[in-house]
């Protein structure tokens, strides 16, 4: 391998998920404070820096200088490796993510795999593992039950997650997310198809799949992430905590910035999936093609539009826990298998005959 | 008795949840815009906005003691107030005033005179018992400090907070 090429991608993962994502991570969380707050008629947090913003170094401050506290009953091995397995999976998915389209003739994304969707769906399933782990190292009873509840919840939605990204996969014939993206720059976001081949008869038609699937995937995110109103494994009405009743200081910080990078990669999976990555509407400042070079501005205006999108989604998934109330766990898993499941199911079906008739 | 609460029943467009959902959106998303323009003020920013010039004419806050026009202490140590006191916050030194003093018939004055701040629970009743009008409750609330000895206010501590007050004297009469 050429020293150029990992230089290039070491850049890349230094700028992108420890200079981009990580802080990104922490002012979602100021977001989520400030947005609650506003939304319940409160202030929030406004006092650390101006409007609050650097409450985020406050917290990371606390978090570092707080004791950090292992109990005595719990499993020391698996209670340690439990935070940083939810950690690392969801900062490693981010591996594939097209962030923008390329700068100074470097693509703006840090592994290009033909595998894009899967290599996502594989990694973030991995982040069960350490909610898993936590809660049966902690060796007490709300962990536990958080721990379990996780497991089965994560385990039913990652099916209708999978399979309501088919007909997507389906309808762009590819499982590069630079390519997709490419293509709905040419051709039309997958939501708003109204330029290129998706101004037609055949791209009205397709958006229905393509709305349904959207429903599907962005309720399964939530399950996936735990947020609510489908946060049972750290409820905290019913189990304190949930998985990380026993954690403190630092560990406990890894499992909340784990959620929110979970959550900020869920809305970057979605936006390329859904909302055209990084490209503007109505196919301006297109490139040619995936490997085209764009003068530099080109490469900045859309990473900014990648991460305009992220955030905006974001603040729909804030909106959305701050609006609806929690489901019942039976309530959770019917919803899960009785209805999403056999919705994916059908909407590939669907997807199928539509292409099939249209071709 | 038992009472069957009556379900709804759903439309099927009901049972979608998306109409819910938007219809509890529009409220979030109402309070927040609400919130955000500033249309609605929910709460005063404490330490840079103050509610001091809002205070009642009968707020009761920190008690302290007085002096009259001629620079005189007006607190005549009768302890009335120390013996009044629920919480027995105040704790009262009296000391004989000399004979060959100009104001020898008034017998006493407090030598040293504490309220401790952490025990007193602002009834006011010290105001309304002492008989020369020498402790007042001032509109001061954030009595604040870092020690117990700190939060304990001495004598020159509440003149200073008390200042001057003109009018009724009874034992400082010089005519009586």
């Amino acid at each position: 391998m050429d020293w150029q090429i990992i230089i290039a991608a070491s850049i890349k993962i230094v700028v992108f998920v420890f200079l981009v994502t990580l802080p990104l991570v922490a002012m979602s969380v100021w977001a989520e404070r400030r947005v609650s707050a506003a939304i319940q008629d409160r202030v929030g947090p406004n006092r650390v820096g101006p409007a609050g913003l650097l409450q985020a170094v406050a917290d990371g401050i606390k978090f570092l200088l707080k004791e950090d506290f292992t109990p005595d009953h719990v499993r020391k091995g698996y209670f340690w490796l439990a935070p940083a397995l939810v950690m690392v999976p969801a900062l490693m998915t981010s591996a594939v993510l097209p962030f923008g389209s390329s700068l100074f003739g470097e693509r703006m994304v840090i592994a290009d795999l033909n595998v894009g969707p899967l290599f996502v769906f594989a990694v973030a399933s991995l982040s069960v593992y350490g909610i898993v782990l936590a809660g049966w190292a902690s060796n007490s009873k709300y962990p536990f039950l958080g721990g379990v509840r996780s497991t089965s919840q994560m385990i039913s939605y990652e099916i209708s997650l999978g399979l309501s990204v088919v007909p997507l996969i389906m309808i762009y014939g590819e499982l590069n997310l630079s390519s997709i993206v490419q293509y709905q720059a040419e051709n039309g976001w997958a939501l708003l198809p109204l330029w290129g081949e998706g101004l037609s008869f055949k791209g009205f038609l397709l958006t229905i799949p393509i709305v349904i699937s959207f429903i599907v995937f962005m309720t399964s995110m939530f399950a996936e992430t735990n947020r609510l109103p489908f946060d049972l494994p750290e409820c905290e009405t019913e189990l304190v905590a949930g998985y990380h009743t026993e954690y403190s200081s630092m560990k406990f910080a890894l499992f909340f910035l784990g959620e929110y990078a979970a959550m900020i990669i869920g809305s970057g999976l979605a936006v390329t999936l859904f909302f055209g990555g990084w490209s503007l509407p109505f196919g301006w400042l297109t490139p040619e093609t995936v490997d085209a070079a764009v003068p530099w501005w080109h490469g900045l205006i859309h990473i900014g539009t990648f991460f305009a999108k992220v955030i905006a989604l974001i603040l729909f998934f804030i909106v959305i826990r701050w609006t609806l109330p929690r489901f019942r766990y039976d309530q959770l898993m019917r919803l899960g298998w009785v209805f999403f499941f056999e919705i994916a199911l059908f909407n590939v079906v669907l997807t199928a005959l539509l292409m099939w008739w249209l071709a | 008795m038992a009472i069957v609460v009556k379900r709804p029943k759903l439309k099927w467009w009901e049972q979608l949840y998306i109409p819910g959902i938007i219809s509890g959106m529009r409220v979030t998303l109402g309070h927040f815009i609400k919130i955000v323009s500033g249309r609605k003020k929910v709460t005063m920013q404490y330490p840079e906005e103050k509610w001091d010039d809002q205070l009642p004419e009968h707020y009761r806050g920190a008690p302290a003691l007085v002096t009259d026009e001629q620079d005189r202490e007006r607190c005549v140590a009768c302890q009335l107030c120390e013996f009044i006191c629920p919480p027995r916050a105040i704790t009262i030194k009296p000391e004989e005033i000399p004979g060959d003093d100009k104001w020898a018939k008034v017998e006493k004055r407090p030598k040293a005179f504490d309220i401790d701040m952490i025990r007193c629970i602002y009834c006011g009743l010290c105001e309304e018992v002492c008989p020369e009008q020498a402790i007042f409750l001032r509109k001061d609330y954030a009595i604040t400090g870092t020690s117990r000895e700190e939060m304990v206010h001495n004598k020159s501590k509440l003149y200073e907070i008390g200042g001057v007050r003109v009018g009724l004297v009874n034992k400082w009469n010089e005519l009586k």
